[in-house]
């Protein structure tokens, strides 16, 4: 059956050989084809076929399967974690499958990426980006065959998201040509890396250069931490686990104390920078090129790991709605469907909008940074700002929406959402982490808002040849011709995607131009430069999330579009991208009244538009998380399995709970 | 002492002490909560294991122990008082969460309140002494806040005069009940009742569920625990399947129903008063939800103070984060909330107290609105204290992520209170039902009176035709006593709006109950407003009352933040209510910046006024001395993982590049 939906359901359990009737129902009539849609989401029909054999297979390794996951320690899941990661790596050598291909892109989807040596493949990557030939030719077999186990370790206990003000240090000897690398006080110690806390024997770390008595920034230097012999810590390393965390009990986040440990002068990695055996430092790349992996990063994290847990979280809490049944509608019906419910529907169908806007928009981001990489390979580095700015930006949009969209997915779930059992705790406390990680959403934020600012004010400086092509793409907005009022005259006017993407432009412009003026303000009345950012980077953030909400709108209708050739599917995302605009639009809705852009009854127009929308989502619910086409044992959750039958799982996984 | 908590301290513009004791309710309060406190803290019985190293099955054993010798100790120091209990359990128990806690807080007031004398007689001494461990299952896996859909069912046999109590589906299994699992040997059931083959609702029913002496599960009851929760670990909520499980007729509560030994039902005179307990449990969660959101701001804000980042201005020290606009927009009104909070928890409970001595002498006219408006306002504080938790705990970056900060354990304990004890939404509704009452009550030309006294000033009263728009905008932003009105204004005007809505709909629908789903999104928004309303004047009346100048100052300026935040977030409703113009928007976010300029030197003076203990926190980035790095270095070191240098796990690694 390998290829068809059907494998979506776990037969091992006897209930499960039915369809609950009360999801079954919500299937009978189609008014699109799911599988094409799927298909839409895989990026094609040949990749979802490629992505369920991979399913399958991964589903058929007992070694791989989730189940224990809910009743495992932190050790037994770390442990569990190195595991699948050793046997995926072993299948992948037996079929063939290449680092870096879909099959194993889909492999660790389908085990939710609960897998080991996650930062083992940073430090590799790394390497390969910061590292001279001859280094690369040296560390990355020996990564590859993992030989050695590597960790990233940037991150101090005193410092984050500011790298300048990270303290370890490597100061040259020239003497013995070495480097002496040292935990100076207590919060220079490396906090939080992964890989760390037990499996590490090397680790990639940032570390303030010092050489010829200048300090010359940070730097990054390979240090051996474990002996290959018997994995001890070697002499002047102290290391450990960092304890318990909210989730990520898979990985070994870890610490690491360093006191004047010595490596050889070739463990700085120097493709864009070296130190020469009598200590010169020699400088060969531009600084802005370290930036680029950070990029990497925040690009493949959405897809990779943020985006599946919202539509994890949606395809849970949509499905359980509709066997849910509480209170009646009517005093004669029998109990209704939770669904049914307006407040229900309110709760849960702007999530869904969510999870096939960012969809798209992550997608349109991947396409934007590899287009932009290649040009930046090439030495042609114009891209970099406005990719930075976007992917800055729409990181910190997406991971917070997700965490607010995947917790209200858990609580629409009343008390059982509470349960393990649900999944939902675990995509939450997994979620959440990307809020700070890779970056601190507020910084994020205001780097945005730095980029948006500057690129308004190039449009002021010459407003004669300010022309469209010199904005880069995404604020091309800023210069388009103003329009004071919104014309819509109907509820229904509200259902064309250039008004909502209109209103939501006007709305980015006039809150960037409010940053700009409340910053000139304050410089006027004699305050200095970093003073004035400092007292106006609320306005910033404010502007940069309405600037990144338009970027998300216009991208979702680019997207609809496209699709024109598959009416019945367009009509239905069509519907989730007009909940998405308005939904923002109501949410928000001072900022559009503000300036008298929309007047009160239109106001009142975009509600009834919204609300009107809630019953026509509401038939097609169900399949529109079907699309997502998840397998019962990736989601891994009683309440959200394909065939509906909630309580009965519930009832039996509970059982098997060690307590009982 | 954390030199920077200290210039803090040094800096304040009051005395924290004297907030202590209005928080407390006077100095005397203030020195006998101290001195129970010092009992537990100076007690070597009392002594923390540090939870969050333990397993599960652990923690519940800790908990388990912890209850025992609390009622042995509470007997020895003689602490009796209702306030006293609350003041020695929070300390005690940390998180509140108590294996037998639902046998004092739910078994024994059960049996006092529906119980008769003989059955008083028979089972109170016994529970008081634990020697019956009792329980409240009401809650079934398919069934929560709509209690008429239990499916449990207490059949009469009159030939035997017993009950024979049966779980006939998957669904009506009970499910979640506190101390059910393991702990409880008795359970007071909640079933619908049928005798001489009908069906008479819901009623208690005494069930033995384990053998004293054994402990062992009786012949016809499964028993269990639920599995593994996304907090609660120190609980062993439980589900109970019974199977045509007999027992003795005199085991139904039978002070007010009855079922005489041939069968026959004698119906309860008044059941209003079962209302008093739901009304003082869901009163003491609006407390609850104040204290938590309290300790989240007491850590994030000292933490803030302690930790240094980025820079402000390049070549000077990192500073405070507390000094940056965005970390103080994030906390400040988030710690005016928690103050709001405090006194509205405050008023709740003493209403409570002044009600009930009403009831006692037969008045039970103001029942109806305390219990609609202790259903909003527990679920308006539990909605904003779970969402301010969260963003307390993401404002301390990554270490927020780390159980060493308390901030995960604060939030995964706190955020059932949205789904326990009435449903948030649903209480919402709730509240919304008597708003529509009240206004029906206006609009039929009858007085209102009490919180809701606003509807007899609504101008669709006075002249028929009059627009919402026409109503004064005379909002003064640097007075609590007009914005107070502000807020009314809005309240009057959603509750209209969802009235005439509701009204338009039942027309259309030809069907109340229907209507009234369809007016649901509006009607919550509606009871939102009433509560945010009844908030902003209770922290209003309360600042005028306090007669200290300095702690009336640093109040009002809280009180102003509290109201004006709300404002800014809720600002298309003043906009398009005509209650406020948009330059007065623009004024009140000015207003909002001036504020957190002014709070910022008071703000850890203010977390200070909370008086949380340390062990109360759970914290160490919260610590009171600040020590926050060397004492997260040692946290992490006695993490069981870091017991050897080399852990155990090692062994898969080893394989590893073997076999690859």
């Amino acid at each position: 059956m390998v290829g068809s939906p059907v494998h979506r359901v776990s037969a091992e359990d006897a209930w499960s050989r039915s369809m609950h009737p009360d999801i079954e129902s919500e299937r009978h009539s189609q008014s699109f084809n799911v599988e094409e849609l799927t298909n839409i989401l895989d990026g094609g029909a040949q990749n979802t076929a490629l992505r369920r054999k991979v399913e399958s297979i991964i589903h058929s390794e007992p070694e791989l399967s989730l189940k224990n996951n809910y009743f495992m320690t932190q050790n037994e899941r770390y442990e569990a974690a190195i595991k699948k990661k050793f046997h995926i790596l072993m299948l992948a050598q037996r079929l063939g499958w290449s680092e870096g291909s879909r099959e194993l892109q889909y492999a660790s989807r389908s085990v939710s990426g609960d897998l080991g040596f996650a930062i083992h493949h940073i430090f590799q990557k790394t390497i390969q980006t910061l590292g001279s030939e001859e280094q690369i030719a040296k560390w990355d077999p020996l990564c590859s065959k993992f030989q050695i186990l590597g960790t990233y370790a940037q991150t101090e206990m005193g410092h984050g998201t500011y790298l300048q003000g990270l303290e370890t240090e490597a100061t040259y000897d020239a003497a013995t040509q070495e480097f002496v690398v040292h935990s100076p006080t207590m919060t220079a110690i490396k906090w939080w890396p992964g890989d760390l806390g037990r499996s590490a024997t090397h680790a990639l770390v940032q570390a303030q250069l010092i050489c010829s008595g200048a300090r010359h920034g940070m730097h990054a230097f390979i240090v051996p931490i474990r002996s290959l012999d018997d994995h001890s810590p070697l002499p002047g390393v102290t290391t450990g686990d960092i304890g318990p965390k909210m989730d990520f009990d898979h990985t070994d986040n870890g610490f690491l104390k360093l006191d004047h440990v010595r490596i050889p002068r070739e463990n700085m990695l120097n493709r864009f920078a070296q130190v020469l055996p009598d200590g010169t430092y020699v400088k060969l790349g531009v600084p802005k090129s370290n930036y680029l992996s950070m990029v990497a990063v925040r690009v493949d994290m959405l897809l990779g790991e943020v985006l599946p847990l919202l539509q994890k979280a949606c395809t849970i809490a949509v499905r359980y709605a509709v066997v849910r049944r509480q209170s009646r509608l009517r005093p004669s019906d029998p109990e209704a469907k939770v669904l049914d419910y307006q407040t229900q529907q309110q709760k849960l169908f702007p999530p869904l909008a969510m999870a096939y806007a960012f969809h798209f928009v992550a997608n349109n981001l991947l396409e934007f940074f590899r287009h932009s990489y290649s040009s930046i390979l090439d030495g042609d580095f114009a891209l970099l700002p406005e990719l930075h700015a976007l992917s800055a930006g729409l990181k910190a949009m997406l991971s917070d929406f997700c965490t607010q969209a995947v917790e209200q997915c858990r609580r629409a779930c009343g008390g059982h959402g509470y349960s393990k059992l649900s999944g939902l705790p675990s995509l939450l406390t997994r979620v959440t982490a990307s809020c700070t990680y890779e970056g601190e959403n507020t910084v994020l934020y205001l780097q945005t808002a730095r980029f948006l600012i500057k690129s308004y004010l190039n449009t002021q400086k010459s407003p004669g040849s300010a022309s469209k092509g010199s904005l880069p793409q995404s604020v091309t907005y800023l210069t388009a011709p103003e329009v004071a009022r919104c014309p819509a005259r109907t509820a229904a006017d509200f259902l064309h995607p250039k008004l909502y993407t209109t209103a939501w432009a006007h709305v980015a412009v006039r809150l960037i131009k409010d940053s700009v003026h409340h910053v000139q303000t304050l410089r006027q009345a004699g305050a200095d430069e970093h003073d004035a950012w400092n007292q106006t980077t609320v306005i910033h953030v404010q502007a940069a999330k309405a600037h990144l909400y338009y970027v998300t709108v216009k991208i979702f209708t680019e997207a609809l579009e496209k699709l024109e050739s598959q009416p019945a599917i367009q009509q239905v995302l069509k519907r989730l991208c007009d909940l998405y605009a308005l939904h923002g639009i109501l949410t928000n809705s001072g900022d559009f009244l503000h300036d008298g852009f929309l007047s009160g009854a239109q106001t009142d127009m975009a509600r009834k538009a919204y609300l009107d929308l809630l019953p026509l989502i509401r038939k097609d619910a169900i399949l529109l998380t079907d699309a997502f086409d998840f397998t019962d044992q990736c989601l891994n959750s009683a309440l959200g399995c394909y065939d509906g039958h909630a309580y009965e799982r519930l009832f039996q996984w509970a059982q098997k709970s060690p307590t009982n | 002492m954390n030199q920077d908590l200290q210039k803090e301290r040094a800096g304040a513009s009051f005395i924290p002490e004297l907030l202590t004791n209005v928080l407390d309710g006077s100095p005397e309060n203030t020195r006998r909560r101290r001195e129970i406190e010092n009992l537990i803290l100076k007690d070597p019985d009392f002594q923390h294991e540090n939870l969050n190293f333990l397993s599960r099955s652990q923690r519940y054993e800790v908990a388990v122990k912890k209850s025992a010798t609390m009622v042995e100790k509470m007997r020895k120091f003689g602490i009796a008082d209702p306030d006293e209990i609350m003041w020695f359990k929070k300390l005690h128990m940390v998180n509140f969460v108590e294996p037998v806690g639902l046998n004092y807080s739910m078994f024994i007031p059960t049996l006092l309140n529906q119980g008769t004398t003989a059955q008083q007689e028979k089972w109170l001494h016994s529970s008081k002494g634990l020697e019956i461990i009792g329980t409240y299952a009401q809650t079934e896996m398919g069934h929560g806040t709509h209690l008429r859909g239990l499916e449990t069912t207490a059949t009469y046999d009159p030939e035997t005069q017993e009950f024979i109590l049966n779980s006939p589906t998957v669904t009506s299994i009970k499910w979640w009940p506190g101390g059910l699992g393991k702990t409880s040997n008795h359970a007071i059931v909640l079933a619908q009742l049928i005798t001489q083959g009908k069906c008479y609702g819901l009623h208690a029913f005494i069930v033995p569920i384990r053998e004293l002496g054994t402990h062992k599960p009786l012949p016809g009851i499964t028993v269990g625990d639920i599995g593994p929760k996304f907090g609660y670990d120190e609980m062993d909520n439980g589900y109970l399947k019974m199977d045509n499980y007999r027992i003795p007729r005199e085991n139904m509560l039978m002070k007010h129903a009855q079922v005489k030994p041939d069968g026959t039902y004698v119906k309860p005179l008044s059941n209003k008063l079962t209302y008093g307990t739901m009304v003082f449990i869901r009163s003491f969660l609006v407390g609850e939800s104040a204290r938590c959101l309290s300790k989240a701001c007491t850590i994030a804000i000292r933490y803030s103070a302690v930790r240094h980042q980025s820079e402000i201005k390049p070549g000077e020290p990192e500073p405070q984060i507390l000094d940056y606009q965005t970390q103080q927009y994030k906390l400040f009104p988030l710690l005016a909330t928690a103050y709001a909070f405090q006194f509205v928890g405050a008023y709740m409970k003493e209403t409570y107290h002044r009600i009930n001595e009403d009831i006692g002498h037969g008045d039970l006219s103001e029942l109806p609105e305390l219990h609609a408006l202790t259903a909003g306002l527990k679920a308006f504080t539990s909605w904003t204290a779970n969402a301010g938790i969260e963003a307390c705990r993401m404002a301390c970056g990554g270490h927020g992520y780390s159980h060493c900060s308390g901030l995960p354990n604060i939030y995964v304990n706190f955020t059932p209170t949205c789904t326990f004890e009435g449903e948030n939404t649903v209480m919402m509704l709730q509240t919304a039902r008597f708003l529509m009452k009240s206004y029906d009550q206006v609009h039929s030309g009858k007085l209102v009176c009490g919180m809701v006294s606003y509807l007899n000033d609504l101008p669709s009263q006075r002249i028929q035709p009059q627009q919402v728009a026409v109503w004064p905008t005379a909002v003064d932003i640097n007075s609590p006593d007009s914005l107070t009105e502000a807020y009314k204004l809005r309240a009057a005007r959603l509750v209209e709006i969802a009235a005439k809505n509701l009204q338009t709909e039942v027309i259309r629908r030809k069907s109340k109950e229907v209507a009234w789903n369809l007016a649901s999104i509006d009607l919550v928004r509606a009871s939102e407003a009433h509560c945010h309303y009844v908030a902003v004047k209770l922290f209003t009346e309360k600042v005028l009352q306090i007669p200290e100048k300095s702690i009336q100052a640093v109040l009002r300026r809280l009180c102003l933040l509290y109201s004006l935040y709300g404002i800014s977030q809720n600002a298309g409703d003043f906009l398009q209510g005509s209650i406020m113009t948009e330059s007065q928007i623009t004024q009140v976010n000015e207003r909002i910046k001036e504020l957190l300029t002014a709070i910022r030197p008071d703000a850890v003076a203010l977390v200070d006024a909370f008086d949380f203990q340390d062990v109360t926190l759970g914290s160490v980035l919260g610590r009171y001395d600040g020590n926050v790095y060397e004492n997260m270095f040692e946290w992490a070191k006695k993490s069981p993982l870091n017991k050897t240098e080399v852990h155990e796990s090692y062994k898969h690694l080893k394989s590893l590049h073997s076999k690859l």
